[in-house]
């Protein structure tokens, strides 16, 4: 039954966005300056119904309906409610009708918002949004429909994986999607920008708000991706460059240069078809992204079931989009004549966007260059972070530099007492460096130069609130806690203290300073896994502190899965990490216990860059 | 003259901390090494029947005096490349390690070019 | 904008395409099988039963040499267990046993239960010793000639058209 209305109401939505697109186009014909009633009433049906459909699949795992093959794939009549409901977007079909939904919502709430902006390139918009709607809504229905049917009847479901039973993961995705398929609009307002040539600051206007969002979104959806590997994946990092991972953070770079160079096209009318290509790029990384994780042709920790036909799919529609805005960008392409001075704002943005693109193309092409060796010379090779790590601080270091100049251009302008400042601060930022390096006497070049770096963008951020009268907050905001995430990324790096040993039950271990003893393994029965806890005494023999923590090997029961439980101790100076796993045939258990210092300062930071992002919202909404 | 002293500073600073950089650390060879039975796992995030023995060979290999160089040489000869996370510098993945550093030169003379060619015209 | 960087960014989009159309079609599984045809340098492992070393002048003698790496709590090995037992009939090859990672006694129960395949059983306790084959998980076999180059190598358990490939390869002599 639930089969049959979800398919009657993805058919129901392909007709309405047919109908859309019908409508639009007539109306633009149309001498006025109105978009007729209809397109609006469309447009909010076909809101609700894309709704109703995604309701209609989170039923279907609320029931456990296992004659839905993704519920039948994905879900157990024995999990708990919330992972039934977030079980629905957990799998490749869901998503996919996560993806329809953000794309629908947010076309619908572009027309309605954007009532002051002119008719054609509205309407425009509205259609490309829903040819991208279309492309999707076949894809779900050719290849990857929710609602197909299995015959006969399963009695039972397969379950979700456990390590994506978790809270955090239940949000990741649709806070990831919002911000990189949220992007989806700024491409088609771009598209329609350049077809009907509204091509001036009005359109950054138009932009500004959705590109404010989806960044945000972006950039808390991978904190909760960063935060889940960390407790989940039972390796004590947070950031692996994955390709799965990478491809999230593509379009964020692409979206933080988008940031900067609309303020530009916003205040002096400039630098216009930089800023169309770079939202082009974005939603064509995205779609890229989705290409590389879904189509089985990268290996990753984070495995989709893969089926080259969906790549197939996926690739054509990529690549006919790549084309399409290829053919506007060529045929419409003016060369600009603006005026840029050395010493402006418009300078530094463009700095920004210079190093915003080198790190998309260093991990653009580290993400890609394995797939290419092996599809042009069959070698393999892996790229991981070490490569990413050599290749990119140095110049992070160079950015920050520059992050910290930029916003304060007039420093150009009367050299000598600002020179003196920046000495004043490189100074300090070394000192303090030095305070630190004495006080944990650990240190490694290139992260001297990250801690050096870092303090100079937050110490002359700081310096500029208290100098400035008419300070603009979110930029600050954004900036200090960036400074501050590479600050603290640095010295977690550095500082943090890494254990790997085997021991076994009542063994004990004395490791540098450290003392590990294994007291017990306690045996428990929980609703849906078993597990092993061991009871692991750690005792600092330099302050004779002594601690437990208990990590667990559980095994669970649908499916049948093994998964390593890390125990961690937080607090706001540091983290006690351990994580205990079985070893094959022996009665050894690989323990591995780090301690990482100010890890959740890293959390912050990053809640604190997006949470710039929202004030930049707010004040553009209020400004317009 | 200031300038001179703090770039003194600055050199002697790092000169220094560089030569104490020498010993071979194990931790940066297992995460440099792939887990070929793991999905996208470093040997030193993994605890697979392959990385407990890949561990116990390098534990060997630094023990025998080996750098972490001839460490990977021997891995990569053994496994073939892909078991390093950081590829190697040879003429397949020149592109690789300067492609990156080509796009930041050419992006600065961009910048540069654009910036003279533009404000001439005020 | 000129005609010449049109081209050019046209040319690396579709090249970008195109190499994404390639990889579709291909496996992303990684094994070792690039190291076929090279050579063996130094062959050493220590014998099961007796307190003795093989080295490669014990298979010099051999036109062809299989090394197959089992143990006894490895199932797949079972499966495989008796197209070993087939191949250990063919004249032009030997075959070395290297036990890994397992207890002697449950190694000879096995063999005693399931029948000896080997002419020569080796032992390597740590799992140590295989990474000089590059091994990563058994049950894997090496064939090589009596120069030590590596004629095929086959991860998994062997099946019956590696036997086909295996005879295929000793009777071309």
């Amino acid at each position: 039954m639930l089969s049959n209305t979800g398919n009657l109401i993805l058919l129901l939505n392909i007709l309405l966005s047919f109908l859309i697109i019908y409508y639009s186009l007539k109306c633009i014909r149309l001498p006025n300056n109105i978009i007729s009633r209809n397109i609006y009433q469309l447009s909010l049906l076909q809101c609700t119904t894309i709704l109703i459909c995604f309701f209609t699949l989170v039923a279907a795992f609320l029931v456990s309906d296992f004659s839905l093959i993704t519920v039948y794939q994905n879900s157990h009549s024995l999990k708990p409610i919330f992972y039934k409901i977030s079980g629905t977007w957990g799998n490749h079909e869901g998503s996919l009708l996560l993806w329809v939904i953000i794309l629908t919502i947010f076309s619908f709430l572009f027309l309605i918002l954007n009532k002051n902006h002119p008719k054609n390139y509205r309407l425009h918009t509205l259609i490309i949004q829903n040819l991208l709607i279309l492309g999707f809504l076949f894809f779900i229905l050719l290849n990857s429909n929710p609602f197909s049917f299995v015959n006969p009847i399963p009695k039972e479901g397969l379950g979700l994986n456990p390590i994506l039973q978790d809270p955090a993961l239940a949000i990741h995705p649709p806070l990831l999607y919002i911000g990189f398929v949220g992007s989806s609009i700024y491409f088609s307002a771009a598209m329609a920008s350049m077809i009907t040539n509204y091509s001036n600051k009005l359109f950054a206007q138009s932009i500004k708000s959705w590109v404010l969002i989806s960044w945000t979104f972006q950039t808390l959806g991978i904190l909760v991706g960063s935060i889940w590997a960390y407790y989940e994946l039972g390796w004590g990092g947070f950031w692996f460059w994955d390709p799965v991972e990478n491809a999230s953070l593509l379009p964020w770079f692409a979206m933080t240069a988008l940031i900067h160079s609309l303020l530009v096209l916003e205040k002096r009318n400039s630098l216009y078809f930089w800023t169309i290509i770079l939202c082009l790029l974005t939603f064509i990384l995205s779609v890229m992204g989705t290409f590389l994780v879904r189509s089985g042709i990268l290996n990753s920790v984070h495995t989709f079931a893969n089926d080259p036909s969906r790549g197939i799919y996926i690739l054509i529609f990529l690549s006919l989009m790549i084309l399409t805005s290829i053919f506007f960008l060529f045929k419409k392409y003016k060369p600009a004549n603006d005026i840029i001075n050395s010493n402006s704002k418009e300078t530094f943005v463009l700095i920004n966007n210079w190093f915003m693109m080198f790190y998309l193309i260093t991990v653009l092409l580290g993400t890609l260059y394995p797939i290419f060796t092996d599809a042009l010379t069959s070698s393999k090779i892996s790229v991981g972070p070490p490569f990413y790590n050599s290749v990119i601080i140095p110049i992070v270091i160079i950015f920050l530099f520059l992050m910290a100049i930029g916003p304060q251009t007039r420093w150009i302008k009367n050299k000598f007492t600002n020179f003196k400042n920046i000495f004043y601060i490189i100074a300090g930022s070394i000192i303090i460096n030095f305070t630190i390096v004495y006080l944990f006497k650990s240190y490694s070049f290139i992260s001297n130069l990250i801690i050096i770096s870092s303090l100079f963008l937050i110490i002359s951020s700081v310096s500029d609130i208290l100098k400035t009268q008419n300070i603009n907050f979110s930029r600050i905001v954004s900036h200090l806690s960036f400074g501050f995430l590479i600050l603290f990324i640095g010295l977690n790096h550095n500082f943090s203290e890494e254990k790997d040993f085997n021991l076994k039950l009542g063994e004990s271990k004395k490791i540098d300073n450290y003392k590990f003893i294994l007291q017990d393994l306690e045996l428990t029965q929980k609703s849906n896994y078993k597990s092993v806890v061991g009871v692991l005494n750690v005792n600092n023999l330099s302050t004779n502190e002594d601690r437990t923590l208990k990590p667990e090997i559980r095994i669970y029961d649908n499916p049948q899965t093994l998964t390593y439980e890390a125990s961690i101790q937080t607090n706001f100076l540091r983290d006690y990490y351990l994580t205990m796993s079985n070893i094959d045939r022996s009665d050894y258990y690989n323990i591995k216990f780090q301690k990482k210092p100010l890890m959740i300062w890293i959390w912050i930071s990053v809640i604190a860059l997006s949470f710039g992002g929202f004030l930049s919202l707010f004040r553009n909404a209020k400004n317009n | 003259m200031k300038i001179k002293i703090y770039a003194l500073i600055f050199f002697l600073h790092f000169s220094s901390i560089l030569s104490a950089n020498q010993i071979v650390d194990q931790n940066t060879i297992h995460k440099n090494l792939r887990c070929l039975v793991c999905q996208g796992q470093s040997i030193a995030d993994s605890n697979s029947d392959f990385a407990q023995t890949l561990k116990m060979v390098v534990k060997d290999l630094i023990n025998q005096g080996k750098t972490e160089e001839e460490i990977y040489d021997f891995l990569s000869d053994k496994y073939g490349d892909w078991i390093l996370y950081k590829p190697k510098f040879n003429l397949e993945n020149f592109l690789l390690w300067f492609f990156p550093y080509i796009v930041l030169v050419v992006g600065g003379f961009i910048i540069v070019f654009l910036i003279k060619k533009r404000s001439k015209k005020v | 904008m000129p005609k010449t960087i049109k081209f050019i960014v046209l040319i690396v989009l579709i090249f970008l395409l195109g190499v994404f159309f390639i990889s579709l079609n291909k496996s992303t599984d990684y094994n070792t099988e690039h190291l076929i045809g090279n050579k063996l340098n130094k062959i050493k492992f220590e014998s099961l039963e007796h307190k003795k070393i093989f080295t490669e002048e014990d298979f010099k003698k051999n036109n062809y040499t299989l090394i197959n790496f089992w143990a006894s709590w490895c199932a797949p090995c079972r499966i495989e267990h008796p197209i070993l037992i087939k191949l250990s009939k063919e004249q032009n090859l030997k075959i070395l046993g290297v036990n890994f990672k397992d207890k002697k006694i449950n190694a000879l129960k096995f063999l005693k239960d399931l029948g000896n395949p080997y002419d020569y059983l080796a032992k390597d306790t740590s799992g140590k010793e295989s990474v000089n084959y590059g091994i990563y998980g058994i049950p894997e076999s090496i064939l090589i000639d009596n120069k030590y180059i590596i004629k095929k190598k086959f991860i998994g358990p062997l099946n019956l058209k590696d036997y086909d490939d295996i005879l295929e390869v000793i009777n071309s002599l």
